[in-house]
Formats: C-alpha cells, structure tokens, sequence
C-alpha cells in the first residue's frame, strides 16, 4: 500500500535535502544530498532513492533553499518559502518553546529570534561569506581530514589557539602560520570553530538579545566542536535537533500541509520527472544593456519556467501559490 | 549646449523639462544598467559609495551621446556627496572627456551661490524662462511622484500581476511628452485613474514604510526595484522620500530660514544628538513616526559604507525595541546578490503577516501560509 506523506525538498547551496513527513508531522524517510552545483539532477536522484526507499502517496509539496523557485517549477510545489520561515516552522516543531535559532549552512549563516512562537527578528550574513560551512569543508579537504572527523578531532584539543576570523582569507593565512609554528591539529580545528563562532556572533547575531533555549541547526551543526564553541561563548545550553540537517526541508513540509489543508489538493508533479528529460537554456538578452542572463527550463521540450530578467519580460513561473 | 544629469529614479523627467524651457538640448543617459555600472566601477575608487560609480557611469555614457555640460548636485555636511563633483570631474579629466560640470549645492540661507551657477544655464534664454522651466519641471515633478504614490497603493491590490507596472511605465512616458502645463495635468489626472482602475478595493495589505539613503531609495536599479518587489509580495510600501517634499522643505523654506530640520532633531531625542549627514537623522526621525502611525514593519536601505545611514543603522534597533516595530536594514552595493535580497524581504514580509495575526487574536490556529 502506498503511504500517505508530504515531500518537503531543501535545495541549497552545498546540500539539498528530502524529507518525507508523515500527517502526524513526523519524518519517515531524510535524505541529504551534496548539491554540487547540479540541482536539477540532484532533484531528480532525490526522487528516484525516495521510490526506492517505499511507494508514497505525495500528499503535498513544499521547496525552499536558494534554489527553491528551480525546484518550486519543477516540482510544481503547493508552497515555495524562503529559508528563514522553513527553519523557524521546523525549529518551532521541534523545540516549541525556542527564543533563538542559530542555523549555519554551506554559503549563508542566519539567527532567527523567536518570541512566543512568532520570529520576532532575523539576520542573515552579509557581505562575507566567512564562517559557513563551505569554509570549513574547504579547510578540512586542505588538512587532508573528512568534514565528518572535524569536530570529533577539535574536541580532543586541550588549549584552542586563536586564530583571526574576521575574513576567510586572513582566517587561512592565520592557520597556516599557526600550523607552521607547529600548533598541534586538534589546537588548530578548536581555534578555527572558536574564531567562526566568534565572528558569527559578531556579524550576524550583532545587537540580538539570545535568549535560550538556544537551537542550533544546519548542516554545520553536524560538528560538536562548533555546538561547544558556541555554548562558551554564549553561556547557554544549546540543543541540536534530531534532523538538525534536514531542517528547511522539515519546516517546508509542514508549511505544504497546512496549505494543502486549505486548499485541498496539491499541484505536486509526480514521480515521473526522474525520468524526463529537463533541459536548461541560457542564453544574455540584448534588448537592453543590462544584457541579463535569461535561463529556460523545459520539461521534456515543454517550457516550465523562465527567469532572470530584469524587466521581466521573460519571466514564467510554473502556476505555483508562492 | 547639450546638458545632461546623472539619474535618481524618474527624476531626469523633470529635469529634461527645466533644460529643455532654458533653450538647450537635454541629453538623458540611457537608464541605469549594467553597462553603467561597470563603467563607474571601472573608473571610481573601489572604496567609494554606490552613487558615485553609477553617476560615472551616468556621465560616461552621457558623454557618448554627445552631452557637453553637466549638471550634478553637490552637497555639504559629513556626507560624502559633497567630494562626488570635484572627484568626478578629476576622473572625467584624467579619460580625456572635456565636459563641464555645473554643481548645485544646498543654498543653505544663501541663494546667491545657487543662482550664479544657475546663470550659466539661463544665459541663452534669460532668466524669464528660468521660471517658466521651472514650473513646468516642478510640476511634472509632483505628477511622477503622484503617479509612484498611486502605483504603491495599487501594486499589492492588482487584479492581474503586473499591469500596474506597465501602466506606470505607460504613463511616465506620456508625461516626458507633455509639454504645456494643462498637458501635464491631464495626463496626471487621466493616468492615476488608469492606475488606480486597476486596484481590487477589498483587500487590506501590509504596509512597510521605506527610510534610508535618498538616492538608494529612489534609484530602482540600485536597490534591485525594492518597492516593486514588496508590492509584488502584497506590501503597500510608504515610501518617506519625495523630492516634492525635499525641495520643498530644502530649497524653498530653508533659504528663507524657515526650516531646519528641528522637528527631526526633536523626533530623535534620546537617540542621536542632532545632524550626522544625508538622511541618517531623517531614517531615524521617520522610523519614529511609523511607529506612531499605521504601519507594520521598516526597511532601511543603504549603500555599502553609506556613514550618514550606518549611524543611523546603529541606532535603528533601539528604536525597533523601544516601539515594538520591526526594522530591517538592508545594504546594497554592485556586488550586492538578488536571491539574498529576495529571501530577507520574503522572510520579513512573513514574519509582518504573523505579527498581525498574532495581533487580531488567531493565536491558536498559528498558521504560516
């Protein structure tokens, strides 16, 4: 028999990310997959190992992630939200009572402030991608360690060196020279996981009162290392969530249920898309000099979206309730 | 002469005007682009703000066209619109470009300044056509900004997505054309039914005032179309910055000393200490008035290492808390990315809606869609 679910899908810079949720909102089936810069196939693979996991009656659908409009079109999902309001759903679900959530993932690090159940303010990184995760990957692949072992190895350290967190680049040049002073690695891995935290707390979470309890979630909260930096620093507990990985995609889900409640049915497109072929054009308008990059997206040679225009006059977005 | 102006939003259709009554040839740079961005980055100090590189940008491509002289404003006080002519000019200089340039500062009580740089424009025709120019730019002046302020109402209230938008672009064109006084009243008037034919009445949307840096906020290429963007997300947007309003209050009154922008300092008590350049004071000041007023949330906007609105961006979440208003601060520069941009205003808009519900008592059944 096919079970009832909703498919809440991430797609994010680095990661993205499948849940299938129960109607009682509990996850049956996660999934966290390595984007690598091929969304629309990394979709396609999702939905293909989710139907080798079971059969599911897909009840609704909820996108969200920086490529939540790709994903929204070709998915043809009930709800396409940003990721601040999925994170803050799914934090909500988990723990009901939070006042603050910290979430870091591959290219973005954010703080959401919860009152009553209710964001009450948020802030995203800015300018500097420093402290996110596609920072410490690349500085994992440089020590020659697994992203996996990072925090396992910093907690071993017994005196964290300090090291300049403001900007990735200066961050390098730090560990290397305190690795050339012949700083033990572990020493290393510490101080790096203090310097973010440090800078996270001081470029995105600059003036917000944190209250706990304290969620800390995103793929970056995989390492301890960073779940203990941050409880110095801010001398509070910090829980990370069972599906601390899967949190946009958990919240998304819920969000689908409720529209689909409302509305009754979902637009979902079927498990057939694994199979289509789905092709990406781009191609720079010149009508104007802003000269923008427009990409059309066709399903099977029939056109499901088209964006990226200024003017807009290109734009087509699959009939979606945004 | 052939003159020309840098660009701020729909600014140059009053200006083209008060050019063309002088007697010379307005030549208005294509709008503002990609290309005119990466000329101005191309040519400015990396570290300089925003407008400076598109008002290069602007120029350059002026220049192209054939324009001779240009007209900029100037400015004085901790802001760094004050340095933008003489720099500008030094870059024009050091590319071979032989243009002038006419700088319009603040009359500051003195309108002697003023008029004299002005002179050079109403040599050809005399000063009588000064004043004509003048009338008819302030007029169309007014008919934009009452066609903008009809479309923000509209936008978040359209039956079918973006027809105010067509509409708006429609009706600013016809107003380019019209040369005579009554001409411009008409389409004014013919134009803001058309736009406000296109609203649903029933519909109570959320309402974001707008504050910041004057040229961000008016310049749709520099803060990626903001408030079109929020309209689209069913926001009524409150924009605070009118050049109507501005001139009124910076030109007329202030030569004649009969304001100072007291009340603002006023407004502000407990928060800053009085001027600190551009529009900080006024972002915090009007802040405050939205607080007492009917509106949900605030956007800040700024460019990147925009000192006057960085002050004030400091002082912004005190005043968030004090009033319970949601503020957020947005900062914009050429590297600025638009799905980042997007997410913030989508995640605001989202928690203004829930802010509200949680007001009208729907408490129990918290729903986010």
């Amino acid at each position: 028999m096919k079970r009832k679910v909703y498919l809440g899908v991430d797609v994010g810079s680095v990661s993205t990310n499948f849940v299938l949720m129960n109607e009682a909102d509990e996850i049956v089936e996660k999934l966290y997959l390595r984007t690598l810069g091929q969304p629309i196939k990394v979709i396609q693979e999702g939905l293909k190992l989710l139907t080798n996991l079971g059969e599911w009656e897909v009840l609704g659908v909820g996108v969200t992630g920086s490529g939540r409009q790709l994903a929204g079109s070709l998915l043809r999902a009930d709800v396409i939200k940003n990721e601040i309001t999925a994170h803050s759903v799914a934090a909500c679900h988990e723990v009901p009572d939070v006042q603050t959530v910290l979430e870091i993932g591959g290219q973005d690090s954010k703080i959401i402030i919860l009152r009553n159940q209710v964001v009450a303010d948020f802030a995203m990184n800015t300018v500097c991608a420093a402290g996110t995760g596609s920072f410490l990957d690349q500085q994992a692949a440089r020590l020659n360690i697994n992203i996996e072992d990072f925090g396992k190895i910093a907690l071993t350290s017994t005196n964290p060196v300090r090291i300049a967190g403001r900007c990735t680049v200066f961050a390098e040049s730090d560990m290397i020279h305190k690795q050339q002073l012949g700083v033990s690695l572990p020493d290393i891995l510490a101080g790096l996981c203090e310097a973010m935290v440090r800078n996270y707390l001081n470029n995105v979470a600059k003036g917000k009162e944190i209250l706990p309890p304290v969620v800390f979630q995103g793929g970056v909260a995989a390492n301890k290392a960073m779940k203990v930096a941050f409880e110095q620093a801010l001398g509070l507990e910090t829980s990370v969530p069972r599906h601390f990985d899967v949190m946009g995609a958990l919240g998304v889900s819920i969000l689908a249920r409720e529209q689909v409640t409302k509305k009754g049915k979902t637009t979902f497109s079927g498990f057939e898309i694994i199979d289509n072929k789905i092709t990406t054009q781009t191609f720079e308008c010149h009508d104007c000099p802003n000269h923008c990059e427009i990409v059309r997206i066709s399903d099977q040679e029939s056109l499901i979206a088209c964006w990226g225009s200024r003017c807009g006059k290109f734009e087509k977005v699959a009939n979606i309730a945004i | 002469m052939k003159v020309t102006v840098p660009h701020m939003g729909n600014l140059y259709i009053a200006i083209e005007a008060l050019i063309y009554e002088m007697g010379h040839d307005p030549i208005i740079p294509p709008p503002c682009s990609k290309k005119t961005l990466d000329l101005g980055t191309k040519y400015s100090p990396e570290s300089v703000c925003l407008p400076m590189k598109l008002n290069i940008g602007n120029f350059l491509e002026a220049v192209e066209l054939g324009a001779e002289v240009i007209i900029m404003a100037g400015g004085n006080g901790p802001c760094r619109l004050g340095y933008y002519a003489p720099v500008q000019m030094a870059i024009l200089e050091e590319l071979g470009q032989s243009v002038e340039m006419i700088v319009l500062e603040p009359p500051k009580g003195n309108l002697r300044h003023l008029i004299s740089q002005l002179s050079r424009l109403f040599a050809k025709k005399g000063f009588r056509s000064f004043i004509k120019g003048c009338q008819i730019a302030w007029e169309k002046l007014k008919a934009v900004e009452e066609l903008e302020r009809a479309a923000f109402w509209v936008r978040p209230r359209e039956k079918r997505k973006g027809e105010v938008g067509r509409q708006l672009h429609l009706a600013l064109n016809n107003l380019r054309t019209a040369a005579l006084l009554k001409d411009i009243k008409r389409v004014k008037n013919e134009q803001i039914a058309e736009i406000l034919s296109l609203a649903e009445l029933n519909i109570e949307p959320l309402k974001i005032g707008i504050v910041g840096e004057i040229y961000t906020v008016l310049e749709p290429f520099v803060n990626l179309k903001l408030e079109e963007r929020l309209g689209n997300l069913g926001v009524e947007v409150e924009r605070t910055i009118w050049l109507e309003d501005w001139v009124k209050k910076h030109l007329f009154l202030a030569s004649l000393n009969l304001y100072n922008g007291s009340d603002l300092v006023k407004k502000t008590e407990g928060y800053l200490r009085g001027f600190v350049g551009g529009h900080g004071l006024e972002s915090v000041a009007v802040t405050i008035m939205f607080a007492e007023k009917n509106i949900d949330g605030v956007i800040h906007i700024l460019p990147f290492t925009c000192m006057p609105e960085i002050v004030a961006q400091s002082v912004l979440p005190n005043v968030s808390r004090d009033y319970d208003l949601p503020v957020m601060s947005l900062v914009v520069d050429e590297h600025t990315g638009e799905a980042g941009f997007q997410t913030r205003l989508e995640a605001f808009v989202d928690l203004l809606e829930r802010k509200q519900r949680e007001k009208t008592n729907e408490k129990k059944s918290v729903s986010w869609c």
